[in-house]
């Protein structure tokens, strides 16, 4: 479990984390929205593998219950209604953390070692040495992490870790009745979907594809759309989701910049000092004429 | 030392404690800052207690020092108003950087860069302020949509680090210019310090006689 | 269902009309979803709501609840005016041949035989025309006027698109493409497979919705067939279960009869139901009816059930009317009951009318509620402000709560909507004071009879004279109770050979080795073989599918006789080939039928005359029912109780069903369109089961709060937003709950009119880890299909205003 991190928070490359388990096939979770009915299993499945129970809530009037992700709720339905070709069609999708390739939460956690990214790609969190800081949450191009406010501590799905790395598939995609979960090595998820496209293509779904965002480095919860060519459709899924110009520049120049402009200081007063030497408090003797 | 009769008092006491209510505000939240800015720099959180405490008391802190800039704002604001004739010092800059400020330009309470890194202090830390604000967890965040949060960390982060520069400048300063820490620690300057450096003042301390010429 | 889940596989149609299995069943609908994937399968969902399950479909077609009837019989009408029909597989397996009596008839929404007063039919005119043998007539070359199909192709006439559009407010080019789609399934290698569930049943005109959709599979060829079948969805974990052992108050454990005052003797009775074969040869197989029944009284009875009494057929009890959960509700509300045991159901969130059941259940004495859970039903005196308003000191039935297991407390049995009996073992004790159910209603027995011994009393013999041979009479065990429903041999069992069959006291392992003398019993005689001298096959978990098929025959037990596919001989042609190679499931040894499946069929050689639907005194599928329905042998449209249009278009002068069953207190609680004109349905949503899971913090968080669902229309009339409160109101009570303004209800066009639907879900009450909730059932009416007297839960009138 910690022989295989690839990609660890806030550490330096010359100091790398432990990686030599790196032979391993990368994983993924594909999300088919064509057949999923919605029915929160996976919700269910998930709160009770994770042990956590949100609080019961409120009716707003949709059925997404809980209404939104949370430190507690680590995987929502969302539900939308769309009218396409005067055809209505519900588009329900499965939320949570999408594993990004490229992670904004690991890019932007000031932590060394609070998020982890290991060589199925899996990327998790390490919560006894998060800090709270929610920097992940700034940094996700996706808008998944949640902080509980009792420990301060920020959560996500974890792609269940713990069940994948001794052989078994997250809790949701084993509790799934449609199977429009699937788990297996993103190469065969990829060929899954392929198949699962092409069948969608001749059902009139002619921009059916895959959701595996190149702005991210590609992800390890890849979705199966009827409308690929519009994934906001399915409740503000991001089209061209990356990880912001904003945190590339918190996380990546800006450090160095910072770091000269220290050094500059300090290396300007002690030259300074050195020259022109101190200002002393009496006139006579501070005249140097 | 100077006996009794050769100080001025410069700094009052409620002044001293405010500023180094600062000082101290100023101290934690940028330990703690670096700790989360720089990865090689985690360890610093530790003065904290855990990295976690740091970041439960790097806002506490930060406004621990708000407050101790609010009253030394609301006392020195007054003396760090533009004049006329702070351009000639500026003119001068050369000559000031070489320590021959008393012979080019007659000072008073403040000199114009005192009161430019004064407003400048002012002006970051209503930003350090604002951004922190948004960016305090777990009160405050979660009310924010997450592009202003990610604007607000980012020049959370600018601000802090420029206000670093601004406060290297201000202690170099205080080390450059003998006599003046004592200002701030006692209260009192030399006499000969404040006409070196503060004539004017000097003068207007005088002009108005009240106490302890 | 006449097939089971895993068969729905190998549909290339999935019809969901009545029903919503992704929501409500989604386990199982993963078959759909399967057929879907792996068969090329199309899903077409047919309801007043866009639901779950119309999320995945390919089509969706929108109708009215309560016109069900007139869709499927529109559907009936394009299949015959368009030719698509199956015509062998009608020729040789359905009645279309037979002849009907001269004095049927059908005219202005009646049938022949009507009797206002007593709102029933004298069925005698719906009957066959018979020849001098006692057998019926029939011309194979259906062109007789008075054969069965000239009588349905001129009876669904009056069913056009233009009719339906009117009727069920669907588009007609909706109705088109569902009718092109059904159609294509009546090439031999194409089959539609029918999910349907309580959106059928429970209507005034329930059993005909259903009906309706089963000729429409016997026209298409579709009964029998791998990926056909008629597949009603059960709900509770053992409905089906219940169901099988007699929950109508008419009924005996295995669909037999419990007779009525009319049936002074054994034989009297066996006379009248064991039928009699109507076309030479069949096989007719209720005709060993004695010997199921006789079984079933040696297993109630025992040593006490002798040939000499009859077997204590006195000892049964004999009805003079349905004592239905309905009537019974409804003499409980005149004060003509002193107490009540309820057991496995919450029934004041479950019944229809709460207010009536509330009404009802204060005019008792004592009440003893058996439940896991402290449920509304056993605090229905309690005040819960707006959720419950009564008051307690005003009520003085003394309430006894025995706490008893969960289904996962107990070992035992569990019988699926596929017929499967699988066998499942206790996951945790029952927690506290509880008791298993067994335990609690033995004990309850126990204390009767023993006051019984004690003190004597008026007809005590059927309790005194009642089998209860259990290790722990106080605590039956599931296994004995189990076997016990299997049956044993009283008596070495020798066939006509002198062999023997069975040793005394053996398991049987088939209901054909039932005897009318005695010497065998059984207290379910379909499940006859589920435990057998081999051992618990219910217990069998072996997967293996070698027809490739979905048909696994070792894993676990399906009644009858582990057969999967009911009528499955009719999958093949009277020669014995089958209609599609790809679903071949029998064939013919040689010597006999055999195959992956159990054949449902004797020993009849292919090409004999023998046809397939051997449980049918007339040997085929009845496209006319003759004297089974309540209503007529063809279903016919008839308005909800409560309709928003007021009259039926195609029948004027019969606006409901004439038959529906109506009680003096109900009729008092209608509501007309000008007071209530928004058409109302109640149903499940998958978060939850009924008013149970409520009690769930998982479930709870997933649905917590109640609401209804209304098109964007009704909103803006309305004035309301989705999160809003409104106030729906029916002729019998009110409900305040969030509104849920959705797409995915419509207002429809019906005959000249908008009419909105209000999609109510059923799972809130005052009890439980939701937040506290109105009862839904405070606004559904105690009128039931006249049939089954399943409640008409599905269509009824409300108001609907902002809270």
């Amino acid at each position: 479990m910690t022989q295989d991190i690839i990609q660890r928070s806030a550490t330096n490359g010359l100091t790398p984390p432990p990686q030599a388990r790196d032979f391993q096939q990368e994983v993924a979770k594909l999300i088919d929205t064509s057949i999923c009915i919605g029915c929160k299993a996976c919700q269910v499945a998930c709160s009770e593998w994770n042990d956590y129970r949100p609080e019961v809530g409120h009716s707003v009037g949709v059925y997404d219950n809980p209404a939104d992700l949370g430190p507690k709720a680590w995987t929502v339905m969302r539900y939308n209604e769309v009218v396409e070709n005067g055809k209505l069609q519900w588009l329900i999708r499965k939320d949570g953390c999408m594993h990004c390739d490229d992670p904004g939460c690991l890019k932007a956690c000031p932590v060394p070692g609070a998020i982890v990214k290991h060589a199925n790609g899996i990327v998790d969190f390490v919560s006894e040495l998060c800090t709270g800081c929610g920097y992940c949450i700034a940094g996700c191009p996706f808008n998944v992490p949640r902080q509980n406010p009792a420990d301060k501590r920020v959560y996500k799905c974890t792609l269940c870790v713990d069940r994948v790395a001794v052989g078994q598939e997250p809790a949701c995609v084993k509790t799934c009745p449609t199977s429009a979960i699937m788990f297996g090595s993103k190469d065969s998820m990829k060929v899954r979907a392929d198949e699962r496209i092409s069948e969608l293509k001749t059902r009139g779904f002619a921009n059916a594809g895959l959701y595996d965002p190149e702005g991210v480095g590609g992800t390890h919860v890849m979705y199966v759309l009827h409308h690929a060519d519009r994934p906001e459709l399915y409740s503000g899924l991001p089209k061209n989701p990356s990880i912001s110009p904003l945190v590339h520049f918190w996380k990546g120049l800006f450090k160095p910049l910072a770091a000269a402009g220290f050094i500059a200081a300090f290396a300007a007063a002690a030259l300074h000092y050195t020259k022109v030497g101190p200002v002393t408090e009496d006139d006579e003797e501070g005249h140097h004429g | 030392m100077a006996n009794q009769k050769d100080v001025v008092l410069r700094h009052s006491y409620p002044a001293r404690v405010a500023h180094w209510l600062t000082a101290l505000g100023f101290f934690m939240v940028a330990v703690s800052g670096l700790g989360f800015f720089f990865p090689s720099l985690h360890w610093l959180l530790g003065i904290m207690g855990t990295p976690q405490l740091a970041q439960f008391l790097h806002p506490v802190f930060g406004i621990v020092m708000v407050l101790g800039l609010v009253v030394l704002f609301l006392r020195n604001a007054p003396h760090c108003l533009p004049e006329k004739g702070d351009g000639k010092w500026f003119q001068h800059t050369a000559d000031i950087l070489k320590g021959n400020e008393h012979h080019v330009v007659e000072v008073g309470h403040y000199n114009p860069g005192q009161k430019m890194l004064f407003w400048k202090i002012m002006g970051l830390t209503l930003l350090l302020l604002i951004t922190g604000l948004i960016a305090w967890r777990p009160y405050f965040a979660d009310l924010f949509p997450i592009p202003l949060l990610r604007l607000a960390l980012v020049l959370h982060s600018v601000c802090g680090i420029l206000m670093m520069f601004l406060v290297i400048v201000h202690i170099y300063m205080g080390f450059w210019y003998k006599g003046t820490v004592r200002g701030m620690l006692y209260g009192t300057v030399t006499r000969s310090w404040a006409k070196k450096h503060h004539p004017r003042w000097l003068r207007e301390l005088a002009t108005k006689g009240n106490k302890n010429p | 269902m006449t097939n089971h889940w895993v068969d729905i596989k190998n549909a290339n149609l999935v019809v969901v009309m009545g029903g919503n299995p992704a929501e409500a069943h989604p386990v199982g609908f993963r078959w759909a979803i399967d057929a879907k994937i792996h068969n090329n399968a199309k899903i077409m969902v047919i309801d007043p709501r866009f639901t779950r399950s119309a999320a995945v479909a390919d089509e969706y077609v929108p109708l009215r609840p309560g016109t069900d009837i007139t869709f499927l019989l529109g559907v009936i009408n394009y299949l015959i005016t368009n030719d698509k029909i199956q015509h062998e597989y009608v020729r040789h397996y359905t009645n279309a041949s037979f002849l009907v009596r001269d004095d049927f008839a059908f005219h202005d929404g009646l049938f022949s035989g009507y009797d206002e007063q007593k709102r029933t039919y004298d069925k005698s005119s719906w009957e066959y025309q018979f020849d001098e043998q006692g057998f019926a007539k029939r011309d194979a070359s259906l062109s007789h006027p008075r054969c069965v199909w000239n009588l349905l192709r001129e009876h669904v006439s009056a069913y056009t698109p233009e009719v339906v559009e009117n009727i069920c407010g669907t588009p007609q080019d909706r109705f088109q493409v569902a009718c092109e789609l059904i159609a294509e399934t009546s090439a031999p290698d194409k089959t539609m497979t029918s999910m349907y569930a309580l959106g059928w049943t429970e209507h005034t005109v329930g059993a005909q919705n259903i009906r309706a959709m089963a000729m429409i599979q016997l026209l298409l060829g579709n009964i029998g067939m791998p990926g056909g079948g008629i597949n009603a969805l059960r709900g509770h974990t053992n409905v089906q279960g219940i169901t099988d052992l007699g929950i109508m108050a008419t009924a005996l454990p295995g669909y037999l009869a419990l007779p009525s005052e009319k049936h002074a003797d054994l034989r009297t009775f066996l006379a009248t139901v064991t039928p009699k074969p109507l076309v030479q040869g069949q096989v007719n197989y209720w005709g060993n009816y004695p010997k199921f029944f006789t079984s079933l009284l040696k297993s109630f009875y025992g040593n006490k059930a002798t040939p000499e009494n009859d077997f204590g057929y006195d000892w049964l009890p004999k009805w003079d009317r349905s004592n239905d959960f309905m009537y019974t509700m409804s003499a409980m509300e005149d004060g003509k009951l002193n107490g009540c045991i309820c057991q496995g159901v919450n029934m004041l969130a479950m019944f229809p009318d709460a207010n009536k059941s509330i009404r009802a259940l204060s005019k008792l004495k004592y009440f003893v509620v058996i439940d896991p859970l402290d449920c509304e039903t056993s605090s229905f005196w309690e005040n819960h402000g707006e959720f419950n308003d009564v008051d307690p000191a005003s009520i003085q039935t003394e309430v006894f709560r025995l706490p008893s297991s969960c289904f996962a407390e107990e070992e035992g049995s569990l019988v699926n909507s596929g017929r499967w009996l699988q066998w499942h073992w206790k996951g945790a004790d029952v927690p506290g004071e509880g008791r298993d159910d067994t335990e609690n209603i033995a004990g309850i027995m126990m204390a009767v009879r023993r006051l019984y011994e004690q003190e004597s009393g008026k007809a005590s013999e059927p309790l005194l004279n009642m089998s209860w041979s259990y290790t722990n009479p106080e605590s039956p065990s599931p296994v004995e109770v189990t076997k016990e429903m299997n049956g044993r041999a009283l008596a070495d069992l020798i066939d006509s050979n002198g062999n023997i069959i069975l040793r005394k006291g053996q398991q049987l392992s088939s209901f054909g080795q039932l005897r009318d003398d005695g010497t065998t019993d059984s207290g379910c005689w379909i499940y006859a073989g589920s435990w057998t001298e081999a051992g618990n096959q219910m217990a069998r978990r072996n997967n293996a599918d070698p027809s490739g098929l979905g048909n696994t025959p070792g894993w676990a037990w399906a009644w009858p006789l582990n057969r999967r596919v009911l009528y499955n001989r009719a999958s093949l042609d009277p020669q014995g080939n089958p209609w599609d190679p790809k679903r071949k499931m029998l064939w013919w040894s040689g010597t006999a039928w055999t195959g992956f499946d159990v054949p449902d069929f004797s020993a009849a050689p292919p090409g004999s005359p023998v046809t397939p639907f051997i449980m049918q005194a007339d040997g085929v599928g009845g496209l006319f029912a003759r004297a089974r329905m309540a209503e007529g042998p063809f279903p016919a449209h008839y308005e909800p109780m409560e309709t928003p249009i007021g009259t039926n278009p195609l029948y004027p002068n019969v606006v409901n069903n004439p038959v529906a069953r109506l009680m003096e207190n109900d009729t008092k609680n209608l509501g007309t369109s000008a007071e209530f004109p928004y058409v109302a349905t109640t149903y499940r949503l998958t978060e939850h089961f009924h008013a149970l899971t409520k009690a769930a913090k998982l479930n709870a968080i997933t649905q917590p709060e109640a609401f209804a669902e209304i098109s964007e229309t009704l909103a803006a009339k309305v004035g309301v937003k989705s999160g809003d409160m409104i106030t729906i109101r029916s002729a019998r009570g009110l409900i305040k709950v969030k509104a849920a303004v959705t797409k995915r209800i419509q207002k429809l066009k019906v005959n000249g009119q908008d009419v909105e639907t209000v999609g109510i879900p059923i799972h809130w009450g005052f009890k439980g880890a939701t937040v506290k909730g109105h009862m839904a059932n405070r606004l559904t009416t105690a009128i039931g299909d006249a049939n089954t007297h399943t409640p008409e839960f599905k269509a009824f009138l409300v108001n609907v205003k902002k809270a």
